[in-house]
């Protein structure tokens, strides 16, 4: 295999991590806000039910997860099945990521004083414009450098869908490595990471350096 | 009848009666000072009637009408506070500016909201009444409206902005208006906080301990603010430890003392001869703290 084929079957496996990432984001950023305002959530039964959950999903690791939410329909005799692996690991992540997006999420909500909600009130604004503007862009400010973080973790955690085979970058290269006896697609591989985590770190940067306009 | 007749009001948190059966009056135009020892209730009392909390009984009339009455729940939704509260605005001890914006949209923000929900209104009346005219006249009409309605959203803009300009001009901080709140000194922070209430002309204004979050030399900017606030159609309830500054300003003073009034009545007569045992404890301990 030359190296141009090496760098195309791993374009290949990337594409795909590059799916399983943007997925999960898409769908875990706002089912995560979601799972903030219920575990904030007046309604008790319902903050306690949201809270063990997420309690659940961070507690054990998130192969596990995987591993359950692929073979566990089949394993209990239930008549779905996954339409591709790949589709059952997205909704591994997503599970798994909106949960700790929703403590990020609370976090920054906690963060803002209630004094800010009260001048909106006694402003006769009502709920959602005080959640759109006032609220939302402080929220915003104090959980980027969190998500950022946990974005930047996602990146890597993607490489977990090879425990159900699917082929992402990491389970390509060690294809690759098992058929011609070298080593050196694991490294490329992690160039790839390298590359696309840097762009990531660079953008959020940006966006921290663009919110930071004022001080508390 | 006064212009604002607050009648027994009560509030506690869970076993804590912190408010335990107010009531006063106060004339239009009038500047109220509510004084007293600390946890006895003035804060409560200022955060019930701009319906941050909502007193367990109790009525609040304003100038002839009732606004407020504990017992009809069902005319105590959350839209209906939010209008009630418009009657009344507050400034807080901590300002409670919002960070991310200007000065001047500190003190527009609200405005424009409201404006912006006035003209949606207006927007669907002339929609209706597009349809309800007969085919033919609709595209003459279209434009006219559409005329209409630009010219109406100038108009607030317009308004907005000017009152937000003169606003700002009446508590001395015109060159301010692009800086953000972090830019500014405690007592122009708090200052604005004072333009970004009056920008929606509240019946009374409230102001709870306005310049306690404040070092000693800026209080003075502040109360002179206040001060020059005082006029035949601003009604003003303020909270306050600056014994001197209520007895300069206030033609009315209210003693609180664990939940009730323990004594009121004018500035000469509260502090000129107190007669609750209480009112006397409290203004001596003031006066031997003043120095
Ligand atoms: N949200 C709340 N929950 C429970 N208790 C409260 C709450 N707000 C106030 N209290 C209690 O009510 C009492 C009166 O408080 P309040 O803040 O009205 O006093 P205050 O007269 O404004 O005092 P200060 O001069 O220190 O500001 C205090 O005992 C306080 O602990
Ligand atoms: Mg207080």
């Amino acid at each position: 295999m030359t190296i141009g084929q090496v760098t195309l079957e791993l374009l290949t496996g990337f594409g795909t991590t590059c799916l399983l990432f943007a997925l999960t984001l898409l769908l875990s950023l706002p089912i995560g806000l979601l799972l903030s305002l219920a575990s904030m959530s007046r309604f008790r039964p319902l903050k306690v039910v949201v809270r063990v959950f997420i309690w659940i999903i961070r507690g054990t690791p998130l192969m596990l997860q995987i591993i359950i939410i692929f073979y566990g329909p089949g394993l209990l005799h239930m008549s779905i099945s996954w339409p591709s692996r790949a589709f059952a690991a997205v909704v591994a992540f997503v599970i798994n990521y909106s949960c700790y997006f929703a403590v990020i999420y609370r976090g920054g909500f906690e963060s803002v004083p209630r004094g800010q909600y009260e001048a909106g009130q006694v402003l006769g604004m009502k709920k959602h414009q005080i959640f759109f503007h006032v609220v939302i862009f402080q929220v915003f400010r104090h959980i980027l450098p969190p998500m950022s973080n946990e974005v930047i973790t996602l990146v890597k955690d993607t490489s977990l869908a090879q425990v159900i085979s699917v082929g992402e970058i990491i389970f390509v290269a060690q294809n690759i490595m098992n058929n011609i006896y070298v080593i050196y697609p694991l490294f490329y591989a992690g160039v790839f990471y390298l590359v696309f985590c840097g762009i990531l770190t660079l953008l959020f940067g940006w966006l921290e350096k663009k919110t930071k306009f004022y001080r508390v | 009848m006064a212009f604002l007749e607050v009648k027994d009001y009560r509030k506690s948190f869970g076993e804590n009666e912190v408010l335990k059966g107010i009531s006063f009056s106060l004339e239009k135009g009038e500047v109220l000072a509510i004084i007293g020892s600390s946890g006895g209730g003035k804060t409560t009392l200022l955060r019930c009637l701009n319906f941050l909390e909502i007193p367990e009984t109790g009525e609040l009339w304003l100038g002839g009408t009732k606004l407020f009455d504990a017992s009809e729940k069902k005319q105590n939704t959350d839209a209906q506070i939010r209008e009630k509260r418009l009657h009344f605005g507050l400034v807080f001890q901590q300002f409670n500016l919002f960070p991310q914006y200007t000065v001047f949209k500190n003190i527009t923000l609200a405005q424009t909201l409201l404006a912006k929900a006035d003209f949606r209104q207006k927007k669907a009346d002339f929609a209706k009444v597009l349809r309800a005219a007969p085919k033919e006249e609709r595209k003459k009409l279209r434009e006219e409206q559409k005329k209409v309605l630009s010219e109406i959203r100038a108009g607030q803009k317009r308004a907005i902005e000017e009152k937000a300009l003169s606003l700002l001009e009446r508590v001395g901080l015109s060159e301010k208006r692009n800086a953000y709140p972090y830019e500014l000194s405690g007592g122009q922070q708090q200052r604005v906080a004072i333009a970004r209430a009056l920008a929606l002309s509240p019946d009374i204004l409230c102001f709870d301990e306005p310049t306690s979050a404040l070092d000693p030399e800026l209080t003075g900017e502040v109360l002179k603010v206040i001060k020059g606030l005082k006029s035949a159609d601003s009604t003003m309830i303020v909270v306050t430890h600056e014994m001197e500054f209520a007895r300069s300003v206030a033609d009315h003073v209210i003693f609180m003392a664990d939940g009730v009034i323990e004594e009121e009545g004018t500035p000469e007569e509260v502090f000129g001869a107190p007669s609750s045992e209480k009112t006397k404890a409290f203004l001596q301990k003031t006066e031997n703290t003043d120095f």
